[in-house]
Order: structure tokens, then sequence, then C-alpha cells
């Protein structure tokens, strides 16, 4: 069976999907939903170990042989994204049962399950295949679970948050399949791979360079990479908090997979970055984005919205590594991929279990809880440290290797601009903190205790592993250094 | 064959009549999107932008005094059927978008009253 | 729709003729245009015709809601069940040639009526609970 774990890890989600769907009842979908993510937990886990042994891994469905049939294609770089998403969906499942019974009405949570199933089954296929026009069909599955997701929140905003994302995530989809098609009016071939060798003759034609444009315009809208960000705030602080978590931390992410598979293999190191001036462009929209972000979530007195347009700028980073193109800086994005999935998916968590007690989550309504919920805000203060990258946590490594890879191309200035954007993470973050400590409780305001055991321990793991992944660098930093010379050496 | 060298011109752009059509549906598609307020008519706007990528695709799939691609002694040329077999699949995706923004429009009708997006988003600003 | 003659006898004699062809488009599919979406949306159509005609509640009590609801998974659940049995039986995933021990091409076949009897299954069921569902609102 080992040798079918590519497909395991997608179809078992899918059925048990379609099994939540039959079932409806909370309590069986909820055990089917951690079996599920346990399984997909320990498949990557194995995928990975036998990817470092073995190397690529690839699996022809209906044992077609590629590049006519469909193949999916686990290196480095996927088995660390699919170990990230896998992890990620676990720990929020088991978090967010308190949460899930809060926000959503009774006869809508087992197709909250449903849903949550489909959308890691789309997700982790994205990552897996080795097809194009496949990446597309997951990039929709998961794409409509998550607009299901988004709109089952509490309040109506929820639903029109739902509808433009609804409408942005299919202009971006749509145009990624003009570029797909393009690429394959030129080589008649839709396998990554061979699109790459295919690819080498007629990388110069204006239909080439179109359908590039059009990939990364696409995908740039699936990612929120500034300024095609403008559903990512709606979406993320009207969902319930549990989706919230769960997409800060996956959703992005698995889009930018996929535009370092199609910039580096695709297109190849040495046409992206030398010949065309993609660089430069991502470069520009990154250190904006960075920036804007961290200015608008200065002004955000809703604490999910300003951790929104953080993400915003976080993203920022991980492109502005793409953009450096060189090993230090494609290994800064690759790391900040998996910290900045931990750091926010704990933040989120964090917010989540603010909500569950407090009841709201304005900051102006947060004064004082800091001493009557010391767990939660002493989680939210690590975490913020990892953000602003205070050396031993998770953010100090990646922005350290954002700023190698900035050095190597004697930019200074991306440096400076580095250190002044963290400045910005430190007044929006310390601002929480100080509401929360410093100022007293107003009077006649219900004591608030943290949230139930469960919820806590699964929020904790996550930030310890900002701390305890910015110490042992091995498994994140040695799987991105490896997975970013694969991608610069294989294309060049 | 002798061919003036303007015919030669003309005919390339009028022999492209397919993409020029793809291109005026892309355009239409998303100024639709854009510049009307209504929800339903940013779904309609958005269906006209994914048909445009139906035809992007199925027009390189014809060859030339190819047949249709179902095996058969008498023809050695057939049309290529793997665009086809993607727009099918694109065709599904698209369905199933316009059913889940038309279910949203229903719901955010019942919530706020309205389906223009101006009027919704004026009560958004909190 | 009551006093409207020609429509509901012109559509009692159409709508099992449309049946028919889309069960004909489903088995056709191996030789020309058809497969499960094409035969799944023109049985849909059928439905939504008798019910448009004949009013939502003598449709819903000739296609119950219920069926139609559990109809979405289960053709889910035939498609990724074929896929999983493959893999039993020693291939890859949907390598239906290991169907039919020893002749790939029947074991090919078998695969593909079952599988397009899946999608047929969900399109069928998922196009009309979409329709009963905007009909049954705003009451």
């Amino acid at each position: 069976m080992l040798e079918h774990l590519p497909v395991l890890i997608i179809i078992v989600p899918l059925i048990a999907g379609a099994l939540c769907a039959l079932a409806r009842r909370e309590d069986v979908c909820w055990w089917l939903t951690f079996a599920v993510t346990v399984f997909c937990f320990c498949s990557g886990v194995i995928l990975l170990n036998l990817v470092q042994d073995a190397g690529t891994l690839s699996y022809a469905m209906g044992a077609w042989a590629p590049p006519i049939g469909i193949e999916y294609r686990v290196d480095l770089l996927a088995a660390y994204l699919l170990i990230l998403v896998s992890v990620m969906a676990g720990i929020v499942h088991v978090y967010g049962r308190r949460t899930v019974v809060a926000e959503i009405d009774a006869d809508l949570r087992g197709w909250y399950y449903g849903m949550y199933l489909l959308c890691l089954c789309g997700l982790m296929g994205i990552v897996v295949t080795g097809d194009a026009f496949n990446a597309f069909v997951f990039m929709e599955v998961s794409s409509l679970s998550m607009y299901v997701l988004i709109a089952l929140g509490r309040d109506k905003r929820a639903l029109a948050a739902a509808f433009q994302y609804l409408i942005m995530g299919t202009i971006g989809a749509t145009m990624y399949v003009i570029g797909v098609g393009l690429l394959y009016t030129m080589t008649g071939t839709l396998n990554l791979v061979d699109l790459g060798d295919r690819l080498g003759p007629v990388l110069s034609a204006p239909t080439t360079i179109a359908g590039m444009a059009f990939i990364v315009v696409g995908l740039s809208i699936k990612l929120a990479l500034f300024p095609l960000h403008l559903w990512l705030p709606n979406a993320y602080t009207n969902a319930p908090s549990a989706v919230t978590a769960f997409l800060a931390a996956t959703a992005t992410k698995v889009s930018i997979y996929l535009l370092a598979r199609f910039l580096y293999s695709v297109f190849g190191f040495d046409f992206a970055f030398l010949a065309t001036p993609i660089s430069e462009v991502i470069l520009i929209m990154s250190i904006a984005a960075m920036f804007a972000g961290s200015f608008i979530a200065m002004f955000q007195n809703n604490l999910k919205r300003m951790l929104a347009y953080s993400s915003v700028a976080q993203i920022g980073y991980i492109t502005l590594g793409f953009a450096l193109a060189s090993i230090d800086g494609l290994t800064g994005s690759l790391v900040h991929i998996f910290n900045h999935g931990m750091m926010k998916g704990a933040l989120f968590m964090l917010v989540g279990g603010i909500a569950l007690q407090v009841g709201s989550v304005r900051i102006s309504d947060l004064a004082g809880i800091g001493r009557q919920m010391p767990v939660t805000m002493i989680g939210f203060v690590i975490a913020g440290a990892s953000m602003l990258g205070v050396p031993g946590t998770v953010g100090f490594v990646s922005k350290w290797y954002l700023a190698l890879g900035a050095f190597e191309h004697d930019a200074w200035w991306i440096v400076a601009l580095l250190v002044i954007s963290s400045l910005l993470v430190l007044i929006y973050m310390g601002r929480v903190v100080e509401v929360a400590f410093f100022r007293p409780r107003p009077e006649g305001a219900p004591t608030v205790t943290d949230p139930p055991v469960i919820m806590q321990l699964m929020t904790w793991l996550l930030v310890a592993g900002c701390i305890y992944f910015g110490i042992n660098t091995e498994f994140t930093l040695g799987t991105a250094r490896d997975a970013a010379q694969v991608l610069i050496g294989s294309a060049s | 064959m002798e061919d003036a060298g303007s015919l030669d011109g003309i005919f390339s752009v009028i022999g492209h009549v397919n993409h020029w059509i793809t291109i005026f549906l892309i355009m239409a598609g998303l100024y639709i999107i854009v510049a009307r307020s209504n929800m339903i008519k940013k779904l309609v706007g958005l269906s006209i932008f994914q048909t445009s990528v139906y035809l992007l695709y199925i027009s390189p799939g014809k060859i030339l005094e190819g047949t249709a691609p179902i095996l058969s002694p008498e023809w050695d040329t057939y049309s290529n059927p793997l665009p086809h077999v993607l727009i099918l699949t694109a065709i599904v995706v698209g369905v199933a978008t316009l059913a889940l923004g038309l279910a949203l429009v229903v719901r955010i009708n019942e919530a706020y009253g309205s389906i223009e997006e101006d009027e919704i988003y004026k009560d958004e600003q909190e | 729709m009551k006093h409207h003659l020609i429509l509901r006898v012109v559509s009692k004699l159409l709508i099992p003729f449309l049946l028919i062809f889309a069960f004909y488009v489903q088995m056709h599919g191996d030789f020309g245009p058809g497969g499960g979406f094409q035969a799944g949306a023109i049985a849909a159509a059928a439905i939504v015709l008798h019910a448009l005609i004949f009013g939502g509640k003598a449709t819903q009590k000739a296609v119950p809601p219920i069926v139609v609801e559990t109809g979405v998974p289960v053709g889910v659940l035939i498609f990724a069940g074929v896929g999983v049995v493959n893999l039993f039986m020693g291939g890859n995933f949907l390598e239906y040639g290991v169907l039919h021990e020893g002749h790939p091409v029947e074991g090919q076949h078998l695969g593909i009526i079952l599988v397009e009897a899946g999608v047929f299954i969900t399109v069928f069921c998922t196009l009309l609970t979409i329709f009963y569902t905007f009909s049954g609102r705003g009451r």
C-alpha cells in the first residue's frame, strides 16, 4: 500500500467528506474527520521519509504513463507542504470543536466537517499533482469548499465576504486556466515536468510570455499578493474562528507553492528571473505588501482584521524571497511558509479562544483581560514576538535568510526595509499587549477565564512550535534548503 | 501561389477570429464584473469570462481536415480530444461556481434585503 | 398552470422521451459525445420541466428530496469506490484494466460504465437539489 500513498492521501479525505455528507450527525463527522487528519499527517511523514531516501516519487493515475497520463509527483517541497497542511488541519480540528458548537447552527455542523474534509482534499491535491490542469481542478475544489466554510460564519457579513472571495477567486482561477491553455497551445502537454522540457525552445514566443503573465496574475489573486489582496481581510474577519485559523495557515501557502513550481520548474530560473522583469515586479509588489499590510493593520480595531492585514504583509515577505532569486532568498521563503503557517495559526487560534470567552474581538473590548486569561495572552505575546523576529523564535530564522538573500545582491535597502517593517509589527502587536495587560478591566465587565483545556493545549502546541522550531531548525530549515537547491538546480 | 503582401496581413487577422472573440469575451466579462454593482450581473459577467476560456481551448484543438475523435478505419486524421475533455471539466467547475454564487446571492438578499453591492457595503464599515 | 392544456399534454408526452434520451446519452458516451455529466443534466432538465408544468409538490412526490439529497454523495462514493477496488485488486488507482482478469479492455469498459453511472447519479441529484432548494425558498 505504501506506493499508493500519494493517491490515498487525497482519496481518503474525499471519501470521508462524502460520508460526512451522508451522515450529517455532528459526533460521527467529528470522529471521522479526526481519524482522517491523523491518517493524512502520518502519510505526510511517511512520504517525507520516502522522498528523503529515494528521491522524487511519481505515481501514474490509472497506470497511464506520464506525460500523457496524469501523474502525482511528490518531491521534497511537496512533502514539506503536505506535512504543514495536514498538521494544521489536525490541530485546528481538535481545537475547533467548541468554537464550531458556539458559532455554527446545529444542523449545519455535519456539512461543516464535510466541507472541511473537501477543502483538505483539494489543498493536498494541489500540492501532490504533477499536471497543470489537475492543479486547477483541485484549486477549485478547495476554493469552492472555502467559500462555503467562510459563509458559515456567524453574522451576515460572512455571506458578503464569501461572495467577494468567490468573484475574485474565480477570476484568479480562470486566469490561471487561460495561462495554462496558452502554454498548452505552445507545447501540447499539460504535465509540469514535460512542460518544463518542451518550453525550452519556445520560451521567448509572445504566447509563452502571455501565458506566464496570466498564470502569475491568476495565482497572485489566489495568494493575495498586494494589490490583489482585497478578498482576504473580509474573508478572514467574518469566517468562523476555526476556519480562519485553518485558512490563514494553509490556503495562500498552497498557491504560493504552485507559483514557485511554475516559476522555477516550468519556466526555469534563467528565463523567469533573468530574461523577464518578473522578479522586479514581484519585488515591488512584495515591498508594497509588507508596508501597506502593516500600516493598515495598525489602524484596525478588530483583532481578526488586524491579523488579516498582517497576513498580507507576511505573504509579501514570502514572495520577496522568490523575487530575490537566490538560494538563500528561496530558502527564506520556503521556511517562512511553514513558520508563518504556525505563527498565524497560533494567533488566530488564540483569537478564537478570546472570541469564545469574551464574546467580542474588538481591541477596545479587551482591556485588562491579560490578568484574567493569562495563558492566552502570554501565548499572544510569544507568537507576537515570533512575528517580530526575536532571535530564538521562528520569525527570526525566516527573516535572517531573507536578509542573507538580499545581501547576496548587495541590496542593503531591502534589509533596511525588512527591519522597518518589523518595527511596524511591533507597533500593532504591542498595542494589543498593552491594552490587554496594562489597562484595568472596566467596571462591570464580566470576568473571563481561559478557554477550555483542549483548546489551550492545541494552541500551545503551535506556540511552543514557534519557539522549538526557532531553536531546532533541522526539519524546517534543512528541508527548505534542500528543496530550494532542488528547485534552483533542476531548472538551470 | 502569388499572393499580394497586403492580403496576407488581412488573412492573418481574419483567420484568428476565434481568438478575437475570446479576447472580446474576456474583456466584456471582466468589465461587467468591475462596473456593475448588482450581484447577479457580476455573476453573469463571471460566466461570460469563463466561457471565453472554453473557446480558447477548443480552437487549437480542431485539426484541419481532421474528423471527430472516434476511432474508425476510414479516417487517419482526428481532431484532438484532450481540449474537449478539459473544457467539460471547466464547464462543470463553472456550473458549480455559478450555483454557489447564486445560493450566496439568495442568502444575501434574505439577510440584507438588497443585492446591490453599494448598499451592502454601506452598512459594512465598522 | 392548471389551464395550460397544451403544455401539460405535450410535456407528459415529452418527459419520458427526455429521460430515455438521457439514458441513451449516458450509455453512448463510449462511442460518441455523451457521458455522465451530459446525461445527468438532461435528466435533471426533464424533472425540472415536470416541476414547472405540474408544480413543485407533484414533482417532490415523484422524486422525493430525501432520495435526491442522499444521491449526491452516493455517486461520489461509487466513483471513488471503483478506484479503491482497483487498488485492492492490485492495480493503480482508477486502473480499470484489472477489473476483469486477463482482459484489460473488458475491464476498462466495465470501469468506465461504473464510473459514469456514479457521475450521472451525482450530477442529476446535485442539479435537482439546487432546483428544489431555490424553488422552495421565498414561500
